[in-house]
């Protein structure tokens, strides 16, 4: 579907596109063909396309000279994004672990939320988020799909430190900190995997786009896991599923 | 290799930054006033996106273990080589065994030091610049050792310098942009962006620039969008924040200026308590 695209001169060098302001899957995709078509498009230059849930900035390593004749480019990308084949995501399969140790504020959003702890879990490993966009810290995905009953305000005033793979929610959303931070979402498990290396070929395995399961794992798991991880043996599960 | 015998306030090194990283939310970082950082390395005909380091108010105490070329730029500190005063925008020559230090801030926030070749500290993720989350050190400490590879040429020193611009410094108009939330403002607030004065509040690092006066505003959180150095955001509690080179990737405040790349280098020199306003360009 076409959507009405506003377009604004955002800096010297970039360029901002706008979506209708909903998070929306339809809309993540719409965003994420415009992305790729644009990096074909611009193959022989330096730009650089980022993308958030419904928007996308482009940079140019330049001054853009005429904002009119850039953004009558732009807009020809847009429409001839139907050209591509459809787009193929991976899904990824991340162990968490939920017990009481890792799970700072799961007592809280029990009692709040009027769900037992198990039932949290339970509804938090099932559904498959979708991977909207990667901000805030480097590795942090913003997941969409987070299932109603577990919605839960962000704290008013942010923890100062947690652990490095905390699995939070933050109002109707969940995400994984890939690093020790402060942060103001609500702690309910860790996982012992590397979401951001920066040694590694791929610094972070997910993109927009794709999507996470997450598996409850004990604690006996979690430490197996995290020696593995440490010496490099351990195998991400993840399956190429398509739109 | 450069010894620091004793850190100054906030050094880092930097060059011109990560850009095409962003994607998976890593920060653009490089050199806070890039002018500055740029005309430094100019100075020796380095690369412009040779390392340099990044000097905040107060300097830290340099030895050096072999001989090389240097240039310094941006704010002026009254450096030192030993016991000769420094010359801004030229290049000094270094025998092995002098001694660099900086005295009392005179105009500026930030001096900029390039050596010879650049500083060969960690490349990580096509960028030797110190970022939390990426590089393993965060700043210089005292003992830390910088490696640069040594170089003689005695008739390169000159006493030939760019020419100072002290507008560059004293200028309190920073040219901006309407950022894509301006238009949410009343008319009356937008003017208001532009008739009053600021001034930087202390509460302001690599990351952002905070501004000390309240700016009363019922604009609502916007859905997580992109942001870039030089957005400046809009609380709900009524903070101005101007983001600098270290902000993150996205952000959920209204964006309400964007600041010229001009001015994003001009605002790096500007200390805490220091006055600003703002120019409205139209692009």
């Amino acid at each position: 579907m076409d959507y009405n695209l506003t377009y604004h001169h955002f800096s010297e060098r970039s360029i901002l596109v706008n979506w209708p302001q909903i998070i929306d899957k339809n809309v993540l995709n719409d965003i994420l063909f415009y992305k790729n078509n644009l990096e074909i498009y611009y193959a022989k230059e330096i730009v650089q396309v980022k993308t958030a849930y419904n928007s996308l900035l482009i940079t140019y390593n330049r001054t853009i000279d005429n904002i009119n004749d850039e953004i009558s480019a732009l807009k020809l990308q847009y429409n001839s994004r139907l050209k591509l084949d459809k787009a193929s995501h991976k899904l990824w399969r991340i162990p968490v672990c939920y017990a009481d140790e890792f799970a700072l504020d799961i007592d809280e959003i029990s009692t709040k939320n009027k769900i037992s702890k198990s039932e949290i879990i339970r509804l938090h490993s099932e559904p498959i988020y979708t991977v909207f966009f990667i901000g805030f810290l480097p590795g942090f995905l913003y997941l969409g799909g987070l299932n109603e009953r577990l919605y839960y305000p962000r704290k008013r005033r942010p923890k100062f430190n947690i652990e490095k793979g905390a699995v939070a929610i933050g109002e109707m959303q969940t995400g994984i900190y890939p690093n020790a931070s402060p942060a103001g979402w609500n702690v309910i498990g860790n996982s012992p995997l590397n979401f951001f290396n920066v040694n590694a070929q791929v610094s972070c395995f997910a993109k927009p786009g794709d999507c996470i399961q997450f598996f409850p794992i004990t604690l006996n798991d979690y430490h197996t896991i995290s020696r593995d991880v440490s010496s490099r043996v351990y195998k991400l599960e993840n399956e190429i599923i398509y739109d | 290799m450069i010894e620091v015998l004793k850190a100054g306030f906030y050094d880092t090194i930097q060059d011109l930054g990560r850009f095409g990283m962003q994607n998976i939310g890593v920060p653009l970082s490089g050199a806070m006033d890039q002018y500055a950082a740029k005309t430094a390395n100019s100075v020796l005909g380095n690369n412009v996106n040779d390392a340099v380091l990044e000097i905040t108010v107060s300097g830290p105490k340099l030895l050096f273990h072999c001989d090389t070329v240097i240039s310094l730029s941006g704010a002026n500190l009254n450096a030192l080589m030993n016991a000769e005063h420094v010359k801004l925008n030229s290049i000094i020559a270094v025998k092995k065994n002098d001694i660099l230090s900086f005295g009392k801030l005179s105009f500026g926030c930030r001096a900029y030091l390039a050596v010879k070749g650049g500083l060969l500290t960690e490349y990580v993720m096509k960028s030797r610049s110190m970022c939390p989350n990426i590089t393993s050190n965060l700043r210089l400490q005292k003992g830390d050792c910088i490696k640069i590879e040594a170089y003689r040429n005695a008739k390169m020193s000159s006493t030939a310098s760019v020419k100072l611009n002290l507008h560059y410094f004293e200028n309190n108009l920073f040219e901006v942009y309407e950022g894509p939330e301006f238009k949410m403002l009343s008319k009356q607030q937008q003017e208001a962006l532009f008739s009053r004065k600021f001034s930087i509040s202390k509460d302001s690092n690599r990351m952002g620039i905070r501004l000390k006066e309240p700016f009363p505003n019922q604009l609502k959180s916007i859905i997580t969008s992109l942001v870039l150095p030089g957005t400046i955001q809009l609380t709900p509690s009524g903070e101005l924040i101007i983001l600098m080179r270290d902000c993150q990737v996205t952000g959920g405040y209204p964006r309400v200026l964007q600041v010229s790349e001009n001015a994003i280098n001009r605002l790096a020199q500007r200390i805490s308590g220091s006055n600003i306003r703002f120019k409205r360009i139209f692009q």
